[in-house]
C-alpha cells in the first residue's frame, strides 16, 4: 500500500525538482510583459491573429510587431486591456469591419450555366466566371465558408453575402477568401482616403459626381427611411451637404439610367431633404474622429475647398486652423450665391459642423498680406492647403470702363454680404450668362431695379447657366437678349449713362466656340447706369508668388501636381477654384478631399501614394442604351417654388425642399445600379414593386 | 532481421493509427494543411522516442523489480507530461529555432494517446531497449505518415464536389476509414 504511493510521490517529486532546475538552469529573460500580456488574452490559442498560439501573439504584442488589437477573440475589450498595460492609446483604434462593394452579383447577365464546384475560386476558373460582370459577385459563399466567426449570412433573395457588423470581427479571413477581391475591410479612414478606380463596381451616377458620393446607398437608406445612415453616406465624402443640396447642378442625374425612359432620379432632392432634416432636428449627426494625431494644418482660403479638407483632416484627426481674408467663412458660396439660392443661415450649419470638429478658424487674414506660407512653417504647420479660389472678376477691357456704374458680377453679389454698401441703379445691364449672371441679374432685381437687361454674345444654346436658372430668371422680368456683342461704355461726368452694343451672327468654327461676325449698321447705345460683367473669374495670386515663389499656371491658377495636389514648395498643397479655375460647388468639394488625402499622407507616411486606375472618364459599360424589364415611373419629387409675384423685394428661397413622402418614393424610383446591371423586374421601393407586376 | 520485422509491423501492419486507432484528435485537428501535419509528425517523432526512452526505463527498472506494474499507467502520464514541459524549457533555451518551429504542438503532445500507447505497448510486450527504441521511432513515423498523407487527401478534398451532408468531419472520417482498409493489405507482409 505504501510502496505506490512513496513511487508515485517519488516520481512526482523527482519531476518537480528536475522541472524546477531546469526551469532556474534554462531560464531564457523574456520581457516580464510578454507574461502579463499572455494572461490579459484568452488563451483560446485559436492563431486568428496569425500567430502560434497566445503567447507567441501576446511577444508579437509586445515587440510591436501585430497591433494590440489583433487579437480577434478578445474584441476591443482585451485590446482596450493590453493597450492600456502596454501604454498604447488604443481608444481610437479603428475597427475595421467587412464589407462587399458588390450590389449586384446575379443580377449581372450570365455567360453560361455553371453546376460544377460551389465555390467562387474554382467558379472563377472556368471562363473567368459564369456572370457577364468581372468585379460581380459570384454569389457562391466562399467568403461565408471562410468566417469563422458566423458574420457572413447569403441573403436567399439577393445572393449576395450580408455581413453582421456585431459579429466582424475584422480577421480579413473572407477579404483573402474572395477571389473577385469584391470583399474590403473598411473603417472611416478608409471611406476619407476612398477614391474611385476604374477597377471598382460604380453606378454611373457614382462615376459622375465630382465629389464621388456613393449615391445609390445614400438612396437606398433614404428609402428606408434611415435618414441618419443616408446623411452620414453622404458625410463621407461631402460635408457641405446644405449647400450642395441646394446649388449643385445635378451632374449625377445627367447620367440616371432611367432617363433612357423616364425622368432621371431627383437626387439632389434627396440629399437636400436629408440636409434639411438635420438641420431642422436641430442635433448634428455625429461622425467618427480618430485620435489626434499632433500634426498642424493650416488651411489657407475658408470656401468650400478649405472647409471639406478641414472637415477631413480634422476626422483623420489633425489639427486644423482656417485662414479666412473675409471676415466670415464660406467663401463665394456665401459671398457670392444669392440668398434666394443659398442662405447665410442654411450654409452656417454646414460650416458649424466643421468648426464642430476642433477646427480653428482666423478670419480677416489675407495670406500674402497679413502672413505668407513661409510664416505658417515657422508657426509649425506641417502642412498648408492653398484654397484661396478665384476671387478676382474679368473685366473687358473697353473704351469707358473706368467710367462710375461698372463692376464685376462677384464685385457686386459681394456686397449683399459685406459692408460696403450695394451698387445701385435703375437700369442694369449684365453680360454674360453663367450662373453669375443670372444670379446678379435676380438679386438687381430683387434689390430693386427698374429693367434688366442681360446680353450675351452668344445663341441662347450657348449660355452657361443652369436651364432652370435661366427659365426662372426670365419669369422673374430678366430680359434676355442673346447675339448682341458689347462695344464700349459710353458716360457723362465719370458716370455709365449706356453700353454701346452690336449685333452679331455666328460662324460655325469646328472645334471650338463659334466666331461672331458683327452685323453692319446694328450699333446702338443701351441706356443703363449700371453694368454688371459677369465673364469670368481669376485667381489672385501675385503676391503669393512674389513674396513665397509659388509656381503659377498661364492661366494665373497655382500650378500643382494634378496626382497629389503638391506645389513647388514642399508641403503647400492647392485645389478648389485657384488651382482649377472657377468651377462647380461639389468639384471644390471633391477638391478638398482630395487635398485631405494627400495631406494625410504626406504628414503621416511623408510619401502620397498614387491611385492606381484612378477613375476620371465615365466607364464604357455603364452606357446602357434601354432599360430592360423595368417599369417607367415619373418622379414625383417636385420642388414646391416659391410664386413669381412673391419674389420681388426679398431674397426669400426660390426653391423649396421636397416632402417626407416625396423624398422616400423618390429614393424608391433608384435602379441601384451597379457598373453593368441594375435591377430588372423590380425596383427597391415598394411602391414601384406593386406597379410592377 | 527481428528488428526490421518490428519496424515494418510498426510502420504500416500495425500502424497505430490506422491499424490500433490511437491519437486520432490529432489526426482529424491538425490534417488541414501538410505544412502543419509535418509539424505535427516531426514533434511527434521526437517526443514519442524520448518518451518511451524514459517510461521503458522506469517501467524496466522501478515499476517491475517492485511488482507495481499495475501504476504504469500513472506514471507514464506523470513521466510523460514532465518530458514534455522539461523538453520544451530546454528547447526555449538552447534551440530557438525549433521551439518556434514545434511551437504549439509540442502542448498539445502532452495528452497525445499515441504517445501513451506506445508507450504502453512497449511495457505490455515487455520490449529490451534496442526493441524499445526501433518500435518507438518507427511506430512515430508511421503516426506521421499516415497524418501527412490523410492532410494530403483533405487539401485534394477542400477542391472537390463534396456532397453537403458529407462536408468536414463526415468525409474525412470516411477517408480515414478507407486509409485504414488499405493500410490492412499490409497485413500479409508479417
Amino acid at each position: 500500500m505504501i510502496a505506490p504511493v512513496l513511487l508515485l510521490v517519488g516520481i512526482a517529486f523527482v519531476a518537480a525538482v528536475i522541472l524546477g532546475i531546469a526551469a532556474r538552469v534554462f531560464y531564457v529573460k523574456e520581457d516580464p510583459r510578454i507574461e502579463t500580456v499572455t494572461d490579459l488574452l484568452p488563451g483560446a490559442n485559436c492563431g486568428g491573429c496569425g500567430q502560434a498560439g497566445c503567447s507567441s501573439a501576446a511577444e508579437a504584442m509586445v515587440k510591436g510587431n501585430i497591433p494590440v488589437n489583433s487579437c480577434v477573440v478578445g474584441g476591443t475589450e482585451t485590446a482596450e486591456e493590453i493597450g492600456t498595460f502596454l501604454g498604447y492609446d488604443v481608444s481610437g483604434a479603428e475597427p475595421e469591419l467587412a464589407c462587399a462593394s458588390c450590389d449586384g452579383g446575379s443580377r449581372a447577365e450570365r455567360k453560361y450555366n455553371y453546376s460544377g464546384l460551389q465555390d467562387c475560386r474554382a467558379a472563377l476558373q472556368l471562363f473567368h466566371g459564369f456572370i457577364r460582370c468581372e468585379n460581380g459577385c459570384l454569389g457562391l459563399g466562399s467568403c461565408k465558408n471562410a468566417c469563422k466567426f458566423g458574420a457572413i449570412q447569403m441573403n436567399e433573395a439577393t445572393g449576395l453575402p450580408s455581413f453582421n457588423p456585431d459579429r466582424c470581427v475584422g480577421c480579413g479571413a473572407c477579404v483573402a477568401a474572395c477571389p473577385k477581391g469584391i470583399i474590403n475591410l473598411v473603417g472611416e479612414k478608409t471611406k476619407i482616403l476612398h477614391w474611385n478606380q476604374y477597377t471598382h463596381c460604380l453606378s454611373p451616377c457614382r462615376q459622375q459626381c465630382p465629389a464621388q458620393i456613393n449615391i445609390p446607398k445614400y438612396l437606398a437608406h433614404a428609402r428606408n427611411g434611415e435618414y441618419a445612415a443616408a446623411l452620414a453616406t453622404v458625410k463621407d465624402n461631402n460635408p457641405l451637404a446644405s449647400a450642395t443640396g441646394r446649388v449643385c447642378p445635378e451632374l449625377c442625374a445627367t447620367q440616371c439610367r432611367r432617363q433612357t425612359q423616364d425622368d432621371p432620379l431627383a437626387i439632389n432632392a434627396v440629399k437636400r431633404f436629408l440636409s434639411d432634416w438635420e438641420r431642422e432636428s436641430g442635433e448634428r449627426l455625429q461622425v467618427a474622429v480618430a485620435p489626434e494625431t499632433g500634426h498642424k494644418i493650416a488651411i489657407v482660403g475658408g470656401g468650400p475647398s478649405g472647409l471639406t479638407a478641414a472637415y477631413y483632416l480634422a476626422r483623420l484627426g489633425h489639427h486644423v486652423e482656417i485662414f479666412e481674408m473675409m471676415p466670415k467663412l464660406g467663401g463665394m458660396p456665401l459671398y457670392g450665391i444669392p440668398d434666394y439660392r443659398l442662405s447665410e443661415e442654411q450654409y452656417s450649419w454646414d460650416i458649424n459642423g466643421v468648426l464642430e470638429l476642433g477646427v480653428t478658424a482666423h478670419t480677416g487674414m489675407k495670406l500674402g498680406e497679413d502672413f505668407s506660407l513661409q510664416s505658417l512653417k515657422d508657426q509649425g504647420f506641417d502642412a498648408t492647403y492653398l484654397a484661396v479660389g478665384c476671387w478676382t472678376g474679368r473685366m473687358l477691357p473697353f473704351e469707358g470702363k473706368e467710367l462710375k456704374g461698372i463692376c464685376s458680377g462677384i464685385d457686386y453679389l459681394r456686397r449683399f454680404h459685406t459692408d460696403e454698401g450695394l451698387i445701385e441703379g435703375k437700369r442694369f445691364v449684365i453680360i454674360g450668362a453663367g450662373n453669375v449672371a443670372m444670379d446678379c441679374a435676380r438679386s438687381a432685381l430683387r434689390a430693386g431695379a427698374e429693367s434688366v437687361v442681360l446680353i450675351f454674345r452668344f445663341s441662347r444654346e450657348l449660355m452657361e447657366a443652369n436651364p432652370h436658372e435661366i427659365k426662372d430668371s426670365e419669369e422673374e422680368g430678366v430680359e434676355m437678349r442673346c447675339l448682341v456683342s458689347p462695344m464700349r461704355f459710353v458716360g457723362e461726368n465719370g458716370q455709365l449713362t449706356g453700353v454701346e452694343v452690336q449685333d452679331v451672327t455666328l460662324k460655325e468654327n469646328p472645334g471650338g466656340m463659334p466666331d461672331c461676325i458683327n452685323v453692319e449698321g446694328s450699333v446702338r447705345i443701351l441706356e443703363c447706369d449700371v453694368v454688371i460683367q459677369a465673364v469670368g473669374q481669376g485667381a489672385d495670386i501675385q503676391q503669393i508668388v512674389d513674396t513665397d515663389g509659388l509656381e503659377k499656371t498661364r492661366f494665373s491658377t497655382v500650378d500643382a501636381s494634378e496626382e497629389t495636389l503638391e506645389t513647388n514648395i514642399p508641403g503647400v498643397f492647392a485645389g478648389g477654384d485657384c488651382f482649377t479655375g472657377p468651377r462647380l460647388l461639389v468639384e471644390a468639394v471633391a477638391g478638398g478631399r482630395f487635398a485631405a488625402r494627400s495631406i494625410h499622407y504626406y504628414v503621416t507616411t511623408g510619401e502620397i501614394p498614387a491611385i492606381e486606375n484612378r477613375q476620371l472618364e465615365m466607364m464604357p459599360p455603364a452606357v446602357v442604351e434601354s432599360l430592360i424589364n423595368v417599369a417607367p415611373i415619373a418622379s414625383k419629387a417636385m420642388k414646391p417654388m416659391l410664386p413669381v409675384d412673391q419674389r420681388m423685394g426679398s431674397f426669400i428661397e426660390v426653391e423649396g425642399t421636397i416632402s417626407e413622402a416625396e423624398c422616400i418614393s423618390e429614393a424608391g424610383r433608384c435602379l441601384n445600379c451597379g457598373i453593368y446591371c441594375y435591377d430588372q423586374e423590380e425596383t427597391p421601393g415598394k411602391e414601384s414593386k406593386s406597379t410592377d407586376k | 532481421m527481428e528488428y526490421i520485422y518490428i519496424a515494418i509491423s510498426a510502420t504500416f501492419v500495425n500502424n497505430i493509427l490506422l491499424g490500433q486507432y490511437l491519437g486520432n484528435c490529432p489526426f482529424l485537428g491538425v490534417s488541414k494543411k501538410i505544412e502543419t501535419a509535418i509539424g505535427m509528425a516531426a514533434a511527434i517523432v521526437f517526443v514519442s522516442i524520448l518518451a518511451s526512452i524514459f517510461t521503458w526505463s522506469v517501467f524496466t527498472f522501478v515499476l517491475k523489480p517492485f511488482n507495481l506494474e499495475f501504476l504504469q499507467t500513472l506514471t507514464f502520464i506523470l513521466i510523460i507530461a514532465s518530458l514534455v514541459q522539461l523538453v520544451e524549457i530546454i528547447l526555449k533555451k538552447k534551440s530557438r529555432a525549433l521551439y518556434n518551429a514545434l511551437g504549439v504542438y509540442l502542448a498539445l503532445i502532452t495528452t497525445n494517446c499515441a504517445v501513451m500507447g506506445v508507450a504502453l505497448l512497449i511495457a505490455k510486450n515487455e520490449m529490451g531497449f534496442l526493441e524499445m527504441l526501433v518500435f518507438s521511432s518507427c511506430s512515430a513515423i508511421g503516426y506521421g505518415l499516415a497524418l501527412i498523407l490523410f492532410a494530403g487527401i483533405r487539401e485534394r478534398l477542400l477542391l472537390s464536389a463534396v456532397p453537403q451532408v458529407m462536408q468536414g468531419t463526415s468525409i474525412a472520417l470516411v477517408t480515414a476509414g478507407i486509409m485504414a482498409l488499405a493500410f490492412m493489405g499490409f497485413q500479409g507482409m508479417a
